[in-house]
């Protein structure tokens, strides 16, 4: 399949369209549906927020279809383990929309332990004249009912509804990272930290475990699951990234658990790198397939790196995010920021890709031109509608005018979620507990 | 720390600016032997924080397991760069500083192994719990098992055997006539039901009631949370 080659610059031309205030929690992770039209929001108190596009109307020229919500659902609830005395926290985890198949759509949404199917559905018509239930709704005595009506619908105020269609649960004893759809748009997978199960949408009491890295014994423990993802055309293949910075890929027609892998992607490491945080930092934080599934893309701490899936000793192409941070290592060790796990995105025709950072920074690069920009998604900084201005860190030496140095980026504000539309230059960027939505300004 | 406009005590600010810099920031620049110290010598206050993380993870009620991991081979790779150093002439720094991280050499190999293999060990209690639905014993949170032998406790012996800080005066008596030297080793295991309270010294003095096992669990928790509070700074501090 070739590729659209995407000609339009990428950076000065980001305008802010609006920014979503949630306010009430944390938002832990951002997806559109296949074709765009909505996108859902998954936050640390269980909730799912989905937002859908307004059709793009004639009047209002420059009102390209804006985003709003349309519907609001509390997914996950707190759960006690009694059996542990463990509290199961009801974060989100990850959202995977299925492809559409009637009006009606579907996601599925995981926490730490449970995945569940949800439809979502409108509902803008209502019966009336019941034969059994008066206009309020309360039962009729059947002895007063003297003639028989067929009730009528008629158009009501438009509700949109979601609804839990299954629950996946007690398959897992580690945490899930990952929720995969296969192409086949029958099973999925989820992955924890040593396991991956495969599902049939239709069956919730069974899964299938296809790989199981757990040792036996658990002191020879040193490297765990961090993603996992099927590949978008071929329903037997998937990869799993590891804590150790590797990738593997796996075909399940060679056998029924996928222990053994079919390609091995790793990168040697740079001797002249080499620091006590190597591990850590190479460690694989999200790994995504391209949408030509010829290429996947796999961040770690301080990089984004793509893969030819027939080369596999090392990257065809790697991407500083913030190498700047690298002398920094230690203290980064200290509070904790060096196990941050940043998700990294493909635009639709697979040119450019798009990570985040500290600071409410994300950077975005251009794989063909090989030009990269860094843009913030901050209400001070930037006003509606107003284009977006590239953002630099000083590491050392002279700091010009707009450039912040590395000792006063702000740790604590972390992109580590966001989403390209499929098929248009419009982004959804996490900063914590607001969503900035920011739209390609083509004339 | 690196958020903008947090206070910091002068001390972290200290150890975050050397961190930065070379490894072999714990000697005093004007030492002879940093000129020979190898860069890849790891300081021991990472090691110390490298600890003191570890435990913290394991604190959790489920420990993030990704995190914990990580951690562990941080710590290997510290601990296997640190015996080399034991080699590295006297700095010139406090006096315990020296016995401190020569007793953290010295045991800290075979007794970090044994800790650090003990706690994944007992990652494995987790699952099998969750999926075998026979009762088993209370389990307690990660790394302080009640069965199988004391496996954990070796990572106690990093941060200084437990002697005597158990022993109030009353119960003391209590144990007169048993061998104490039990108590110098790590065996704050199922074991300890070997400790039945000794007959009463005389006829005035109150019998303590006997200690349970949950009690000493949580008074070993609470030393070896307050250990790891107030351990000794490293050499060069």
């Amino acid at each position: 399949m070739e590729e659209d080659i995407d000609t339009r610059k990428i950076n000065n031309s980001f305008l802010r369209d609006h920014s979503y205030a949630t306010e009430a929690d944390i938002i832990s992770t951002v997806e559109f549906n296949h074709t765009g039209e909505l996108l859902a929001t998954g936050d640390k108190g269980g909730r799912v927020v989905i937002f859908q596009r307004e059709q793009e109307s004639k009047n209002q020229v420059h009102r390209r279809g804006e985003y709003n919500v349309y519907s609001t659902f509390q997914s996950h609830e707190p759960e006690f383990d009694y059996l542990k005395s463990l509290e199961i926290e009801e974060k989100i985890n990850k959202i995977r929309w299925l492809p559409q198949q009637n009006a009606a759509y579907f996601l599925l949404s995981t926490n730490d332990k449970t995945v569940k199917l949800w439809k979502v559905s409108e509902r803008d018509k209502r019966p009336e004249g019941y034969n059994l239930k008066d206009e309020e709704g309360r039962l009729r005595d059947p002895s007063t009912i003297t003639t028989l009506r067929v009730p009528v619908l008629r158009p009501m105020d438009l509700m949109v509804e979601a609804t839990p269609r299954r629950v996946f649960a007690n398959a897992h004893t580690y945490h899930i990272n990952s929720i995969s759809v296969n192409s086949d748009y029958e099973t999925y997978m989820s992955a924890d930290d040593l396991r991956i199960n495969l599902w049939n949408f239709e069956i919730t009491n069974q899964s299938f475990n296809i790989v199981d890295i757990k040792p036996a014994n658990m002191e020879e423990l040193t490297e765990v699951i961090t993603a996992a993802e099927f590949h978008p055309h071929h329903c037997n293949t998937f990869v799993y990234s590891s804590s150790k910075g590797t990738i593997r890929l796996c075909d399940m027609r060679a056998s029924a658990l996928c222990d053994r892998h079919t390609k091995f992607f790793e990168e040697p490491e740079d001797p002249s790198n080499r620091s006590f945080f190597s591990e850590i930092i190479s460690s694989i934080s999200d790994v995504k397939f391209s949408h030509s599934g010829r290429y996947i893309m796999t961040r770690d701490y301080l990089t984004v790196k793509v893969w030819d899936l027939n080369m596999e000793n090392r990257p065809i192409e790697t991407y500083q995010v913030h190498d700047y941070l690298r002398s920094k290592l230690c203290s980064l060790y200290e509070n904790d920021c060096i196990f941050d796990k940043f998700e990294c995105v493909w635009n639709g025709s697979d040119s450019v890709i798009m990570t985040g950072s500290y600071n409410n920074f994300f950077r975005m690069f251009d794989r063909n031109t090989k030009r990269d920009v860094t843009l913030e998604a901050s209400r001070e900084n930037s006003k509606p509608r107003a284009i977006l201005k590239p953002r630099k860190v000083c590491v050392g030496g002279k700091r010009r005018k707009d450039e912040i140095s590395v000792d006063s980026l702000d740790f604590s504000k972390k992109i580590l979620h966001t989403a390209w539309h499929p098929s248009e230059n419009i982004i959804a960027v996490a900063a914590t507990n607001n969503l900035y939505i920011f739209q390609d300004k083509v004339n | 720390m690196l958020s903008k406009g947090l206070k910091r005590k002068r001390e972290e600010e200290e150890e975050e600016k050397e961190a930065l810099a070379v490894d072999a920031w714990w000697l005093d620049p004007g030492h002879p032997a940093v000129a020979q110290a190898p860069p890849a010598v790891a300081s021991s206050s990472l090691f110390d924080l490298s600890v003191l993380k570890l435990h913290h993870s394991l604190r959790q009620s489920e420990p993030d397991l990704r995190h914990l991991v990580l951690v562990v081979n941080t710590l290997r790779r510290i601990q296997a760069s640190m015996v080399p150093a034991a080699a590295l002439p006297p700095v010139p720094s406090p006096p315990e500083a020296p016995g401190v991280a020569d007793s953290l050499l010295a045991s800290s190999d075979a007794a970090l192994s044994a800790s650090m293999a003990s706690l994944l060990e007992d990652l494995s209690h987790i699952e099998g719990l969750s999926q075998a639905p026979q009762p088993l014993a209370d389990e307690g949170p990660l790394g302080r098992p009640t069965g199988g032998g004391p496996p954990s406790l070796g990572g106690l012996d990093l941060l200084g055997p437990a002697t005597g800080c158990l022993l109030d005066d009353g119960l003391e008596g209590l144990f007169e006539d048993i061998d104490t030297s039990m108590y110098d080793s790590d065996l704050w295991a199922p074991a300890a039901e070997s400790l039945k309270p000794g007959p009463v010294e005389g006829p005035g003095k109150e019998v303590a009631p006997e200690l349970d096992e949950a009690e000493l669990d949580y008074l070993m928790d609470m030393l070896v949370t307050t250990q790891a509070l107030e351990r000794p700074p490293g050499p060069g501090r």
